[in-house]
């Protein structure tokens, strides 16, 4: 099925919910409100004509400059050969949005990559802690405003420069 | 390798093993927002040092995409053979190193010596023996030369046989085949859910391949078969299973490989690109079919000299964490098998 087509099935399903949708690049993508990504999941995975049976991909975008980041979804359909990409806009400050573990069960380890990373809290998630990460660790490395904490646990995460130190 | 698990067993038994990894984690998504178009394609190699040309295809591809580049046509054959060279040593290492670790060593000495052929030959080709850094924006970094070509020839000629000498010493064997008929079976839905990839997701009967479903560079032209999963030993679906896809794939590569040294046409092995290379603003999502499945990369561009953001999707990230829910009620023994047919590969965990 054509992007397009997706989308307009979407959007009568989900009138208001679903917007922005940008079908001239290369992989065509479509906005969707952060309360209706569970109930849109279930449909795109469930709809006998859509039949999106993997999520292929979860990560997320930082805007600073919108003062928004952005949790990017790439779905596929072995069955019906054809993809389509969500995205869902959240609030820079407060990054909330549900779980989709219940749908595809790999959302548990994705969505806990994009927490680690991003700071995105998964509401509904079984087991939200970092995983790339130490536990303590402070910041989220992936936001483009990130400042590397100077030490971790005793070790410098700072280096001189090679030359400097040959300088010396 | 770097992985670590914390087990809760009774007696043999598992009740619990949660993967705890992150340990060769090198920000490479990071250092991707750092660095030019150009100058990210030796981080890619690390991201996968068992298959570094792959991640080299996978963010290329994307580049192009989103720049509109024209890929030489020589290019792209020797795009293809390097890749198919890489997926041979790639498997040979998996399967090797399962035997060793459900105990037969021998076969392990066997297939490095064949991977040590191939690094000799990748040698030619581009200079180093595992992270290549040979593919580039455009094309390949250097062509192959007639010599690299005959060479290669005469590899498959005598790579062919040794499949099934490795299957004399190995696929048959009575010990190897009672450990891992029927041990940690995957049904299609949990490879869908936990969205396996690769010889994983075809081990449990999936035929999917993105070189044969979602055709990119020359595959189209190319005639080859997507061996899948058939239960024939134990159950579909099982160690064995996934260990037999792999089996199957180097055979089908070096038919790949001997009709893409048939094929190759003359010309250069690179197109113009500028040095100063600014894709327009947008993203793409470029999909390669690595040794450990589909390997995903989601570039964002800003029109500015650097990616504005790189992430990489890799199989063995996902593959790693069905280990959990699979590993219940097995032995602890049995657990080894469950890694070592899923052929998780750390750095592509962690990047």
């Amino acid at each position: 099925m054509e992007a397009q087509e997706i989308y307009s099935r979407l959007e009568r399903q989900f009138a208001g919910q679903v917007s922005d949708f940008k079908g001239e690049v290369k992989e065509p993508y479509l906005t969707v409100a952060a309360d209706a990504i569970v109930a849109v999941c279930c449909f795109l995975r469930d709809d006998a004509d859509l039949r999106f049976e993997v999520l292929s991909d979860l990560t997320a975008l930082d805007w600073p400059k919108e003062e928004k980041i952005q949790v990017v979804y790439h779905f596929f359909s072995y069955s019906r050969n054809h993809q389509i990409v969500l995205k869902v806009d959240l609030p820079r400050d407060n990054p909330k949005i549900a779980t989709v573990e219940s749908v595809w069960k790999v959302a548990n380890w994705l969505e806990r990559e994009v927490y680690d990373l991003f700071g995105v809290i998964f509401e509904g998630h079984s087991d939200l802690r970092r995983i790339m990460l130490p536990e303590d660790w402070v910041g989220y490395p992936l936001r483009k405003d990130y400042v590397e904490q100077e030490e971790y646990d005793g070790i410098s995460t700072q280096r001189a420069p090679l030359v400097e130190k040959l300088l010396r | 390798m770097v992985l670590r698990f914390v087990v809760k067993t009774d007696g043999e038994v598992i009740s619990e093993a949660i993967p705890d990894v992150g340990y060769l984690h090198r920000s490479i998504e990071k250092i991707g927002e750092k660095v030019t178009w150009h100058g990210y394609v030796p981080y890619t190699d690390r991201a996968d040092y068992l298959a570094a040309m792959f991640a080299n295809q996978g963010f290329c591809m994307a580049a192009e995409r989103l720049a509109g580049t024209e890929v030489a046509r020589r290019g792209e054959f020797c795009r293809v053979i390097a890749c198919e060279l890489n997926r041979i040593a790639s498997h040979l290492l998996a399967v090797g190193t399962f035997g060793q670790d459900i105990g037969a060593m021998t076969p392990f000495v066997h297939a490095l010596r064949e991977r040590e052929t191939i690094n000799n030959l990748m040698e030619e080709i581009c200079g180093a023996r595992l992270t290549y850094n040979y593919i580039r924006i455009g094309g390949v970094g250097y062509d192959i030369f007639p010599e690299t070509c005959s060479r290669i020839a005469e590899f498959l000629d005598h790579f062919e046989p040794i499949v099934d000498e490795f299957n004399r010493l190995l696929s048959g064997n009575k010990i190897f085949i009672e450990r891992l008929a029927g041990v940690a079976v995957i049904t299609k839905e949990d490879a869908l859910s936990y969205n396996l990839v690769g010889p994983n997701l075809r081990g449990s009967g999936i035929k999917w391949d993105i070189r044969r479903d979602i055709p990119y560079s020359i595959y189209p032209e190319l005639d080859f078969e997507v061996p899948v999963g058939s239960g024939h030993i134990g159950k579909l679906g099982d160690s064995y299973d996934r260990y037999w896809v792999r089996i199957c794939e180097m055979r089908e590569s070096v038919k790949i490989l001997r009709q893409c040294l048939k094929m190759m046409p003359k010309g250069p092995a690179i197109a113009k690109v500028p040095r100063k290379f600014k894709p327009a603003a947008g993203e793409c999502y470029a999909r390669v079919e690595a040794p450990r499945g589909d390997m995903g990369f989601y570039v964002v561009a800003d029109g500015s000299e650097y990616p504005y953001r790189v992430r990489i999707r890799t199989g063995s990230y996902t593959a790693m964490s069905i280990i959990d829910k699979l590993s219940k009620g097995l032995m602890i023994a049995d657990l080894v098998a469950l890694i070592g047919s899923l052929d998780v590969d750390a750095p592509e965990i962690d990047r």
